[in-house]
C-alpha cells in the first residue's frame, strides 16, 4: 500500500487546484452561451466531471490513499453508471415499439 | 498494511487507540474507509436524482431549458465560487490538523463555517424569489413566461423545479448537517483534542464536505447553465 503522505508538500498544491476551480468555473459559464449543438451538455458535464477529479485527487488526498480506497470509489461511479445506463435504456427505447402504455 | 507495528509502540498504546486495531495509522486507514463507503451510498443517494433530472430533460428539453434560464445566474456562480473556497478553507483546516495546529484548525474550521452559512444564506434569497414569482411546485403554481419569447413554457417546466427544489434541498440539506458536524469539530479542537498524533475526525468530516461540493459542482451547470446557449 501507498505511504501516507503528512500533507507539508501539499499546500502548494491545494492553491492550484483552487485557482484551476475557479478557472475551470469561469470556462464553464462562458462555454454555456456558445452555441456548441449537442454538445453543451457534454462539455458541461466534462468540466464537471474535471472538476470532481481534482477535488477528490487533491482535496480528499485520493492520491496519496491506499489503493482500497480508489477501489470503493471506482466502484461507486461503476454502479452509478449502472443506474444511469438500464434507467435511460428503458426510457429512451420506449418509443421503439407502437404498443399502447409504451 | 505497508509493515507490521513494532512491539514498543503496541505496548504503549496512546489513549485514542481502539483495542481491536495494531495501531494508529490501521484506526485512521478504516475509518477513512469507512467515510468513503458512506459516500459511496451518498453517490446513488444524489444519483437516483441525477438520472431523473437527466431522464425527464431529455423528454422534455424545451420545458427544462426555458425554466432552467430563470434561474438567477449570477447568485448561482456566485455560490459556487463561495462552496470551492469552503472546500479550499477545509483542506487548509484538515493540513493544520496533520500538524496539530489548534488556532489554525480552528480559524479554517470557522472560515468553512462561516462560507457554508454564506452558501445557505443565497440559496435562501433564491428561494425567496422563486416563491414570490408562484414558480414553486403545487396549487400555486404560475406557468411562467420564457425569458427571450415572453410565451409561457410548456407545463412540464413545473417539473424542472420539483428537481430543482429536490436536488438544491437535498444539498442545502447536506450543508446543514455539515456546518453541525463543522460546530462539533471546532469545540473538540479548541480543548485541544487534535494532535499531530489523531486528527481523524477533522479529515473524514473534510472528505464529507469535499463531496457535498462535488455535488454542487455537477448541479450548478446542469440547472443554472443548461439552457443558455438558447438566449
Amino acid at each position: 500500500m501507498s505511504e501516507h503522505s503528512k500533507g507539508h508538500s501539499s499546500l502548494g498544491a491545494y492553491f492550484g487546484v483552487f485557482a484551476t476551480l475557479m478557472v475551470l468555473t469561469g470556462v464553464t459559464v462562458w462555454a454555456a452561451y456558445q452555441h456548441l449543438g449537442i454538445w453543451n451538455t457534454p462539455v458541461a458535464l466534462g468540466i464537471a466531471t474535471t472538476k470532481a477529479v481534482l477535488v477528490a485527487l487533491i482535496f480528499m488526498h485520493l492520491r496519496s490513499s491506499p489503493r482500497l480506497t480508489a477501489l470503493v470509489v471506482g466502484s461507486s461511479v461503476l454502479f452509478l453508471a449502472i443506474l444511469i445506463f438500464i434507467t435511460a435504456s428503458d426510457y429512451f427505447t420506449r418509443s421503439w415499439l407502437p404498443i399502447y402504455g409504451r | 498494511m505497508a509493515s507490521a507495528p513494532s512491539h514498543a509502540a503496541a505496548s504503549a498504546a496512546p489513549p485514542e487507540l481502539r483495542h481491536h486495531f495494531v495501531d494508529l495509522a490501521a484506526q485512521k486507514e478504516a475509518s477513512s474507509l469507512g467515510m468513503w463507503i458512506f459516500l459511496v451510498t451518498e453517490v446513488l443517494f444524489f444519483g437516483g436524482m441525477f438520472t431523473a433530472y437527466a431522464i425527464y430533460r431529455e423528454t422534455y428539453r424545451a420545458a427544462f431549458e426555458g425554466a432552467s434560464n430563470l434561474l438567477d445566474l449570477r447568485l448561482g456562480a456566485f455560490n459556487t465560487v463561495v462552496l470551492i473556497l469552503s472546500s479550499l478553507t477545509m483542506a487548509l483546516a484538515v493540513w493544520a490538523g496533520q500538524q496539530g495546529r489548534r488556532r489554525l484548525i480552528v480559524l479554517f474550521l470557522l472560515l468553512t463555517m462561516a462560507l457554508g452559512a454564506t452558501f445557505l444564506g443565497v440559496k435562501v434569497v433564491e428561494y425567496k424569489q422563486k416563491f414570490d414569482r408562484h414558480e414553486v411546485p403545487g396549487p400555486h403554481y404560475v406557468i411562467p413566461l420564457d425569458e427571450e419569447t415572453h410565451q409561457p413554457l410548456p407545463r412540464q417546466s413545473e417539473m424542472f423545479f420539483s428537481l430543482y427544489f429536490c436536488m438544491t434541498g437535498l444539498h442545502a440539506a447536506h450543508m446543514i448537517i455539515g456546518i453541525g458536524l463543522l460546530t462539533w469539530l471546532v469545540a473538540r479542537a479548541r480543548r485541544g483534542e487534535f494532535t499531530v498524533r489523531y486528527n481523524t475526525p477533522v479529515d473524514l468530516v473534510g472528505l464529507y464536505w469535499h463531496f457535498v461540493d462535488i455535488v454542487w459542482i455537477f448541479l450548478f451547470p446542469l440547472l443554472y447553465l443548461l439552457g443558455r446557449h438558447t438566449l
